[in-house]
């Protein structure tokens, strides 16, 4: 080797700076998920905070149930109902959705096999696939009849009838999480387990279960933040009329489909219209809280 | 000496009926897939025709067909694909073949995670703030798929980094040994590689866009346009809302014209879901590592 050669091969070359471009391009589009999270914190803020510096009380934000925002005499912007309605529904939505997605799962990860345990993912997929207002209109054109028929109530629109909509939406998340869960437990603990003579559901429920415990309540967590943040079919099928519901046929309105519902019909810079998107800084937070609290539940158990 | 005893038995009855119980629980998850598109199936097909499809709403939408929508939703989920697949595919580019493993890196997976969390409608709060407001694009087709594409990002950007990550690493080692490039590895031996599997994430995110309704209907779409749209800046009907306008908001709707709008959506969002699952499948027979 000639002195010299060294430099040459180390040459910032046309090649060295067209690799250096696109890490450089690669690197400024990796950040960007980053930029988008801050920027939709950021441009939401933006138009709510002449709303929370002027006009939010904070006690009759969060603790007052009228949302009165197009009052002309003494407008009040209360979430209380709402917050309400929207947690009753997401509660009764996960009691629902828990038990049988992670049956569900159970059964995908330890009882199903090749095809079959593939073809069960698919159709578990293709209830992920429907969009949100088609499940809104089932709400409405068919679920409604049904509830006003089973129960004999005026109305099938409510607590209940959305709770079952977000229940179905809802599952696909879980299942596959939860199943997820269950695929990361060892395949030695079954061995072990099955080595001193337990059956596959005693494996399961004294050895799986356990150790998948982090992932099945991340799994529950993604659940209630999908339950926070569906918008459409909640609209749909909750009557949205504010109250506090006290039983499980009540109309009640949730926070997202406020902002969907209003936000055409207000004036761009009035209260009423950076109110919502006051609403909107609130979803972001809780949804950003059990989305962290999710993740961080779910690493702890990969570290220990 | 070692035959089943009494709780032998008595686990198995046990273990049988536990199997059955979790079977009938995933059992009701199934039903309302097959539920929903038989019904869709039954009280939409029969509206469904060519002039359906390819003809103006009519009658204050109670009548004719669905084919602004339809060439609006076209329109919505193209743009905005240009806008997330180039950013989504390169920013897993980044997290797969470039990123150290270090607190920067952690903070764009976990502002992955809650891209994909935030409420749609919060999706649209920032649309309008930021497209329609800030960037004075107005309610468009622009602001739609720009707030569409950010929505959605995350499914790409999952997506491409599990089909670049299943490339071997031996493959871009081979490379590196032959005096490439990083780049000219990416370019040449990991995309190819991971193209199809990056396909399928891009199909997966057509049915997504193509289902959304809030995010579009305070940036873009609308109720109903005598017109169709000609540039980015018009705002244009979408086949989401329509169902949200024909099920809600228009009195006097026949029964079937909801059922056949939703049918028309279900149908494409399953159909792409299918061409997805099809690649995959064909993906996993032919892969030979």
């Amino acid at each position: 080797m000639e002195p010299g050669d060294a430099t040459r091969l180390d040459a910032r070359d046309s090649r060295w700076y067209i690799d250096k471009g696109f890490e450089i391009v690669m690197f400024l589009c990796g950040i960007s998920a980053i930029v988008f999270v801050v920027g939709i914190f950021l441009f939401v803020f933006r138009e709510g905070l002449g709303f929370i510096l002027h006009d939010m009380d904070v006690g009759e934000f969060f603790f007052s149930p009228k949302w009165r925002p197009t009052s002309l005499h003494h407008p009040t912007y209360g979430i209380l109902a709402m917050v309400a309605g929207t947690a009753a529904v997401t509660v009764l939505a996960m009691a629902i959705c828990l038990p049988f997605s992670i049956g569900a799962a159970i059964y995908i990860a330890e009882f199903a096999t090749g095809r079959t345990r593939e073809t069960l993912k698919i159709l578990i997929e293709f209830l992920a696939a429907i969009p949100s207002v088609v499940w809104g209109f089932i709400a409405l054109s068919i679920m409604n009849p049904l509830i006003i028929t089973l129960f004999d109530v005026p109305m099938g629109l409510g607590v209940l009838n959305s709770a079952l909509i977000l229940a179905l939406m809802a599952a696909p998340i879980v299942t596959s999480i939860a199943e997820d869960a269950f695929k990361a437990v060892p395949d030695s603990y079954r061995e072990a387990a099955e080595a001193l003579g337990a059956t596959r559901w005693q494996t399961i429920y004294k050895v799986v279960l356990p150790a998948a415990r982090n992932g099945l309540l991340s799994a529950g967590l993604l659940g209630v933040g999908r339950g926070f943040g569906e918008t459409m079919a909640v609209l749909m099928a909750s009557g949205h009329s504010i109250n506090l519901p006290t039983s499980v046929f009540d109309s009640f309105r949730a926070l997202t489909a406020t902002i969907a519902a209003e936000l055409g019909e207000t004036p761009v810079g009035s209260s009423h219209y950076q109110s919502l998107f006051a609403i909107g800084i609130f979803l972001f937070f809780i949804t950003f809280i059990i989305n962290m609290t999710a993740d961080f539940v779910v690493r702890g158990v990969r570290k220990g | 000496m070692f035959g089943p005893t009494l709780i032998n038995h008595k686990n198995e009855r046990i273990q049988k009926r536990v199997q059955f119980l979790f079977g009938v629980m995933l059992f009701f998850l199934i039903v309302p897939v097959v539920l929903i598109v038989g019904t869709l199936l039954v009280k939409g097909s029969g509206i469904i025709s060519w002039s359906f499809l390819f003809h103006d709403p009519t009658n204050g939408m109670t009548e004719g067909g669905i084919f602004p929508a339809l060439f609006g939703t076209i329109w919505l989920v193209t743009v905005s694909l240009l806008a997330s697949v180039p950013l989504g595919v390169a920013a897993a580019i980044y997290l797969s073949e470039y990123a150290p493993d270090n607190l920067l890196t952690r903070l764009i997976q976990l502002a992955t995670i809650n891209l994909a969390g935030v409420p749609s409608i919060v999706h649209a709060l920032f649309g309008v703030g930021a497209f329609v407001v800030f960037f004075r694009f107005g309610t468009s087709i622009l602001a739609a798929s720009l707030t569409l594409a950010i929505m959605t990002l995350p499914v790409v950007i999952v997506s491409s980094w599990e089909s670049l990550q299943s490339v071997p690493r031996s493959f871009r080692e081979a490379c590196w040994n032959m005096g490439a490039t990083r780049w000219q590895t990416i370019w040449h031996v990991v995309l190819p590689n991971a193209f199809t599997g990056i396909l399928t994430g891009v199909i997966l995110q057509v049915s997504r866009a193509a289902g959304e309704t809030a995010p579009i209907m305070f940036t873009g779409a609308a109720m109903f346009l005598p017109f169709l749209p000609s540039s980015v800046f018009d705002q244009t009907m979408a086949l989401a809302l329509h169902l949200f306008v024909v099920t809600t908001q228009v009195p006097n709707v026949p029964e079937s014209l909801p059922y056949g709008v939703a049918l028309v959506l279900v149908g494409i969002v399953l159909l792409m879901n299918s061409v997805a699952i099809w690649i995959r499948m064909r993906l996993r027979r032919k892969k030979k590592w």
